[in-house]
């Protein structure tokens, strides 16, 4: 409404400049974006689904998705446990070294997947500082599963808490204080106040940790010695059949990832949804 | 309950407890030192066994080498030449996508179009899809057959495989950043604030140069500074859409890896080093960039 | 600098925010535009600045036809609810935002800038940026920067709106001093009725996209125009025409037109007198400078009056006590719409 104010000057100028700037926009996300997005799928399945169900069938590749399921189970708990109390401590607590904290929290988002990978290779592989520990009691790390689960929780770390720290400053501590007076337990306070208070932010965190968790290629890759049907997931798998020219199942696999995307895409478009649905009618 | 031993085993959590007790009188709840809450112990033994020890043994191993040997290798050549590739790369595709990022976060946020909430929610695609799937595909289409990189090839154009690979590959995962640190700015900004300077005699050009950009500026430049991070880290797509030819289109964090696998542990550290150092220094760039953006708000 | 409303009107979409409003504001006035939400009160305001364009009629600013003028070319000052400072700018910068514009000279600009300051009494604070402001010290920066261009007219928009009730009533009364030193043509735009008896010259009452009445704040309280306009202005009692119940309001009225009273020209007497009826009294609530008491009259229907402590007390009045009631004033209105 109130740019029926805009002068006759004004409404010419927007009359070709809003078509001119969604045709840039528009032009620019197919590019990048729509254009490769619409590509996996069709270098998957243009020839049919014949040889997409060949590349799926085989069992490097299905171990691949196995390995990739069993380091989102074993990662996405953990770093929900984590994600949970770090949010609490930070929305919760005011101390010096806050800022630091939330700043430490964050650091997987900045620091390169590789070096990630390096780093647990200096602490854990053989010439690591736990590297004669571990060969003494015969425990693998690098170029093994527990390797590839770390390497996952580090670069996923993050998503949870800085979903849920944002909703839990909102709700404010009236609530837990209330339930306090009424003679609720820790437990019953988390289960029965905040958790239905945050449960779409964190839904949304969990969300994210899983995409990046099935997702991951840099860190995996530096630790998991790409042992074919032993040691990779299925990020991996598509690099190396790529690498050996088997495209098809290299795309048979990145469609499979690409589905995973959309579908975290729709899903978090959910989500959103519903908490500005609440956030409107909350006021 | 758990905590009990634990505690034990982490007197330094205990003492920042205490000091949180008696020093903040403000805290919206004050934590008793008597008894350590759990959720502080799972934060700091979890952060330390996944990050901070971790960085603790990259760094001493990179202090074990020698100053002068250590400078040696971090500016050999081809470690410069990857420098320069993955610096300049990354700043120049989040430059692009600081342009770009705006244009798209205007138009998504004042216009009005069909298909405007899809576009939306493909402004994420990047964070949601696998480097390693993005890099595949990227390669494709941007290669010499794919179904843009034909249209530049009769132009001598080469796409992927090369710098300009690296290039598309580091615009494509910095793409949301932008986007996404700007558009809450620019839903916020009042419609008030433009009829303001109309009525104050501003014209369309002066409005938005001097009321709408400014407050912009802070958002972008995070945005920017986020992307850029993100781009200089980034691996799997890079790897799989670039020829990783030294002193061509190789960038630091492959050779890094290239360096693992020759068994270069010293090599893959110093470099792993400089990496490390950088993004530290950009996350003190991003805080830096948010605290000042927040300054003008309420 | 006079401003003449002719006959504007003014639509979005179905809904008629202004129906052929006219009005004339005589130069260096203050007038109310008093109204309840959706009354068209701001959009009579954003058509005088031009931020609105109107679909008909036309407005005359000093004389000068203004209709089909940008709200840029109108040199008038608008201030605005929630202020629409700059907030990238301080408050030196923003109260010269206008003067830059016309690329006045730098001396000029830092010497009208400084005696604004002072006018508004911020000086001192000119290197601040908005957000280290209180809310009240913001609607001066607004109003400051409105003034600096040197407007033909000055139009606030619920310029007391987004403060808390102790500033409003400060500003309200600084706002009048300011206006009585600086003389320039203005129009505030309020829904309190308080706000706009205290401050404005005249108050123009508008409903449903029309102007009710147009008079200084004592015309409107001692001859409201219309039920509406009665209603608006404080509380009331209305009572249905056909009662009979005052007698000096018989001979004029119908039966079915409402009876409105205000609780303040309502007089209680313990002794029967020709012009009053009887009543119970139902309830007695102390407000502290005042008492409100709640009649009951004979047919049911119940009546608010306000006594002064003084009365109370010599009235000696309890529950259940038996009194008669008497008018000092009221009117009656034909219509049978129901208000608030």
């Amino acid at each position: 409404m109130p740019t029926n104010g805009i002068n006759v000057e004004n409404r010419a100028t927007q009359n070709w400049g809003k078509p001119l700037l969604i045709g840039i926009a528009l032009i620019y996300m197919a590019a990048i974006l729509l254009v490769p997005a619409i590509a996996v799928f069709y270098e998957a399945f243009h020839r049919g689904f014949g040889p997409f169900l060949e590349a799926v069938g085989h069992r490097e590749f299905q171990n691949a998705i196995r390995l990739t399921l069993i380091t989102a189970a074993i990662t996405v708990p953990l770093n929900l446990v984590f994600g949970l109390c770090a949010a609490w401590v930070i929305a919760r607590n005011q101390f010096r070294g806050r800022t630091l904290l939330v700043s430490i929290i964050d650091l997987p988002f900045s620091i390169s997947p590789v070096v990630v990978g390096l780093m647990l290779v200096l602490l854990y592989g053989r010439i690591g500082w736990l590297g004669p520990f571990l060969q003494s009691i015969n425990f693998r790390v690098i170029f093994s599963l527990p390797g590839i689960v770390i390497a996952t929780v580090i670069v996923s770390l993050p998503f949870v808490a800085r979903e849920v720290i944002p909703v839990l400053e909102d709700m404010g501590p009236e609530q837990e204080e209330a339930a306090r007076t009424l003679g609720a337990q820790d437990w019953q306070i988390f289960w029965r106040v905040i958790l239905p208070h945050i449960r779409w932010g964190l839904l949304y965190g969990l969300l994210l940790t899983n995409a990046r968790a099935m997702g991951e290629f840099g860190a995996v890759a530096v630790v998991s010695g790409n042992l074919a049907g032993r040691t990779q997931t299925l990020p991996i798998f598509v690099e190396h059949a790529y690498k050996n020219y088997q495209t098809q199942a290299a795309f048979g696999a990145a469609a499979i990832l690409a589905l995973l995307a959309v579908v975290t895409l729709i899903l978090k478009e959910i989500l959103e949804r519903r908490t500005q649905h609440k956030r409107s009618s909350a006021h | 309950m758990l905590d009990k031993p634990q505690l034990e085993s982490l007197p330094l959590a205990a003492d920042s407890q205490a000091r949180v007790g008696v020093s903040d009188q403000y805290a919206p709840q004050i934590v008793r030192p008597s008894r350590l809450s759990w959720p502080w112990v799972v934060t700091i033994a979890y952060l330390s066994i996944m990050l901070l020890i971790p960085m603790a043994a990259m760094i001493t191993k990179s202090m074990t080498v020698e100053p002068a040997e250590f400078w040696r290798i971090a500016t050999e050549p081809v470690a410069l030449s990857a420098y320069d590739v993955t610096f300049v790369t990354s700043f120049l595709a989040a430059a692009v996508n600081g342009v770009m990022g705006t244009l798209v976060a205007w138009v998504l946020v004042r216009y009005e179009f069909p298909g405007r909430k899809i576009i939306d929610a493909v402004v994420d695609l990047p964070f949601a899809l696998p480097t390693a799937v993005a890099g595949l595909v990227l390669a494709t289409v941007y290669s010499q057959q794919g179904w843009i990189g034909q249209l530049f090839a009769p132009f001598g154009i080469q796409m992927a495989f090369s710098r300009m690979g690296v290039f598309i590959a580091m615009v494509f995962i910095s793409f949301p950043f932008v986007v996404r640190t700007l558009q809450p700015v620019l839903q916020e900004q009042e419609q008030e604030i433009e009829e303001a300077a109309w009525s104050l005699g501003a014209s369309p050009l002066q409005t938005f140069v001097r009321v709408i950009l400014p407050p912009l500026v802070p958002p972008i430049l995070t945005g920017v500074a986020l992307g850029f991070s993100r781009a200089v880290g980034e691996y799997g797509s890079v790897i799989l859409i670039a020829s990783n030819v030294p002193f061509n289109d190789l960038i630091a964090p492959v050779l890094v890896f290239q360096r693992l696998e020759q068994y270069n542990f010293e090599g893959a550290t110093v470099v792993g080093t400089v990496l490390l150092i950088a993004s530290l220094v950009l996350l003190l760039l991003i805080n830096a960039l948010q605290r000042w953006g927040r300054r003008y708000a309420n | 600098m006079s401003i003449i409303v002719e006959s504007v009107s003014k639509n979005f979409g179905e809904f008629q925010a202004l129906d052929r409003v006219s009005l004339k504001v005589k130069d260096g006035g203050l007038v109310a535009l008093l109204g309840p939400s959706g009354s068209g009160k701001s959009t009579l305001l954003r058509a005088i600045s031009g931020l609105e364009t109107v679909d008909s009629g036309k407005i005359l600013i000093n004389g000068q036809d203004t209709t089909n003028l940008d709200v840029r070319q109108r040199n008038i000052g608008f201030v605005f609810q929630h202020y629409a400072l700059f907030k990238h700018l301080t408050v030196r910068q923003n109260v010269a935002f206008g003067l830059d514009i016309r690329k006045r000279p730098r001396g000029e600009v830092q010497q009208r800038v400084g005696d604004l300051l002072e006018l508004v009494q911020l000086t001192g604070l000119g290197d601040r940026y908005p957000s280290q402001l209180s809310g009240g010290q913001r609607q001066r920066v607004a109003l400051a920067r409105a003034l600096a261009v040197q407007p033909q007219v000055l139009l606030l928009d619920e310029p007391f709106g987004a403060l808390d009730a102790k500033v409003r009533k400060e500003l309200r009364a600084w706002l009048r001093r300011l206006h009585d030193e600086v003389h320039v043509t203005s129009v505030f735009v309020t829904h309190d009725q308080e706000e706009a008896m205290e401050v404005a010259d005249e108050v123009v009452i508008m409903n449903h996209g029309r102007i009710e009445q147009v008079g200084t704040p004592e015309e409107i309280y001692d001859n409201p125009a219309t039920a509406f306009v009665m209603s608006f202005i404080g509380p009331v009692n209305v009572l249905p025409g056909h009662l009979g119940l005052f007698k000096t309001l018989t001979t004029q009225e119908t039966r079915n037109s409402n009876v409105f009273l205000r609780p303040q020209d309502i007089e209680i007497l313990e002794q029967p007198h020709p012009e009053a009826i009887p009543a119970v009294v139902a309830r007695i609530i102390h407000l502290g400078w005042e008492v409100q008491a709640e009649l009951a009259l004979p047919d049911e229907h119940n009546l608010t009056a306000h006594v002064s402590r003084e009365q109370f007390k010599s009235l000696d009045l309890r529950v259940n006590q038996n009194v008669f009631i008497k008018s000092k004033f009221a009117k009656a209105f034909p219509e049978v719409e129901v208000f608030r």
